[in-house]
């Protein structure tokens, strides 16, 4: 401990992983208000690519916001976040670098109900990244392949069960060829008999590589997902550790408790 | 008991209508289909028809385009937009169809100094005045969209235009369907009022008719026939499309 050698040799060692892998994602005192209210209270955090995020905390907490700032659904009202170490306003700069790097997958699924499952997934890549219909039905026909929905491209959406919607909506994401994904509450929204199929695809994405972060309350999931588990409360990320450490032994009160209620059943 | 009294009345009214009509001495021979005079009244009249229908069609399809250029700046984030969409809508909306058909027709030649036909003044006036209605219909539909399609859009990075175009409009018209139907059978009646400024419709047809023969009761409700007729077509028309897109239901 006293050992000043060591201590160098620590901080020696952490100083060039930072700058090797600087974060992929990173923000900086972000704040996010509706109206008077704190929805994210100077939040920071970063993420290096090939990690995957699980944030938890009681509803109301702040989660879907972050999320959603990251992809610019919200529009953040302090700080700063960057991807790639491109800071996110409404320039064309930044608008780039979502379409090329984020994907997000919605609670609602929100696939497009008056287009074919094909259609869904060719839409982005035809209408925004300008492949032409061909390669967006490849790409479209490899995605649902990895979804395992194969043969279902002519249905409409409402034809498919939850579980299947919400694999296409995967898709879909997929279809933009993005470097990280971003999912919320992907699972909340579907009967218990299909959550299992859909987080058997996220955690097979997981394992190809891919940066996610993930709002769930699915925790056997998070234990075998994530590397890393962020716990919010009240707009604040309150805790960040690792899933051994977070599900055995979290450090505050408050993400104390929500464990213990929400691994109660 | 009021239906009863109202009946009482109403009840010999189309008998003697209908009895009277029939007789001889009622004058129908200006519209009868079996003489040669009769028949060409009837041709003179049903002739208008061909004005009716591309004055409204025309009309509708303008001021379906200006409801929705009208409506979209309505839906907009920023102050500026939306208040453009709120004169407009407002402004458009005080003025009667027949005040705005006369105000294009004699007032607008002079103030932007251009010939305008009796066609395309009527057309203008009844695109102007219906457009205010289709931006608000427009809005609506467009609002009842859920908003998770705009996000879903937006996640996959689809320009305004695109999102529009692709995800938004084609719901938001399927739901409107019923409201855009209504609008072109108001349409089609409002276009009797262009026969104030000589566009030889079916109503300025019939007025033209009336004046020569003087047999107004008979004439005008042939008149009244060609409108139900059109109208119960087109209506049938629009049922018909509205049946045929929720065949094809998706929801």
């Amino acid at each position: 401990m006293n050992d000043p050698q060591s201590k160098t040799a620590a901080s020696s060692r952490q100083q060039p992983d930072q700058d090797l892998e600087p974060a992929f994602i990173s923000l900086r005192g972000v704040s996010k208000f509706f109206g008077d209210f704190r929805a994210l209270d100077d939040v920071s955090l970063d993420i290096g690519l090939g990690q995957k995020i699980v944030i938890c905390g009681p509803s109301g907490s702040g989660k879907s916001t972050l999320i959603r700032c990251i992809n610019r659904l919200e529009t953040h009202d302090f700080g700063e976040i960057a991807i790639d170490g491109v800071a996110l306003d409404d320039g064309p700069a930044a608008r780039a670098v979502l379409r090329n790097n984020v994907g997000m997958v919605f609670q609602q699924f929100n696939l497009f109900p008056h287009l074919s499952i094909l259609e869904n997934l060719t839409l982005g890549p035809v209408r925004a990244r300008g492949l032409d219909k061909t390669a967006a039905r490849e790409l479209a026909e490899y995605y649902l392949e990895r979804v395992r929905i194969p043969e279902q491209m002519s249905k409409y959406p409402h034809q498919l069960s939850g579980g299947q919607q919400q694999r296409v909506a995967i898709a879909r994401a997929l279809c933009m060829e993005p470097r990280i994904m971003l999912f919320d509450e992907p699972t909340s929204a579907l009967d218990p008999e299909m959550i299992a199929e859909v987080l058997e695809v996220i955690g097979e994405l997981a394992g190809s590589g891919m940066t996610m972060i993930c709002v769930t309350h699915e925790m056997g999931f998070a234990g075998h997902v994530a590397d890393q588990m962020v716990f919010m409360d009240h707009g604040k990320i309150v805790e960040t550790a690792p899933p051994e450490q977070f599900f055995s032994n979290p450090e505050s009160e408050r993400c104390k408790t929500f464990l213990q209620q929400i691994l109660r059943h | 008991m009021l239906t009863t009294r109202l009946m009482t009345r109403l009840v010999p009214m189309a008998a003697l209508l209908f009895l009277g009509g029939c007789a001889g001495n009622w004058g129908w021979y200006v519209v009868n289909p079996t003489t040669a005079a009769g028949q060409r009244n009837l041709m003179f009249l049903i002739d208008g028809l061909y004005y009716t229908i591309a004055l409204s069609v025309t009309a509708i399809l303008i001021s379906i385009f200006l409801g929705l250029v009208v409506a979209l700046p309505g839906l907009a984030r920023q102050r500026p937009p939306r208040v453009f969409n709120r004169v407009y809508v407002e402004l458009v909306r005080a003025v009667p169809i027949l005040v705005l058909i006369l105000w294009v027709y004699y007032g607008l030649p002079q103030v932007a100094d251009i010939a305008i036909s009796v066609f395309w003044a009527g057309v203008l006036a009844l695109a102007i005045s219906d457009s205010a209605f289709q931006a608000e219909i427009f809005r609506a539909g467009i609002q009842s969209i859920d908003r998770g399609q705009h996000e879903a859009a937006h996640s996959i990075s689809l320009s305004y235009i695109d999102k529009m175009r692709f995800v938004i409009l084609p719901q938001a018209i399927k739901r409107i369907l019923p409201a855009l139907g209504n609008q072109l059978v108001y349409m089609l009646k409002m276009s009797s009022l262009v026969s104030v400024i000589g566009m030889e419709e079916l109503t300025r047809r019939a007025n033209e008719l009336v004046v020569t023969e003087y047999r107004p009761l008979e004439i005008y409700t042939v008149l009244v026939i060609e409108y139900l007729v059109l109208i119960l077509v087109v209506s049938a028309g629009v049922r018909w499309l509205e049946m045929r897109m929720s065949a094809a239901d998706r929801y």
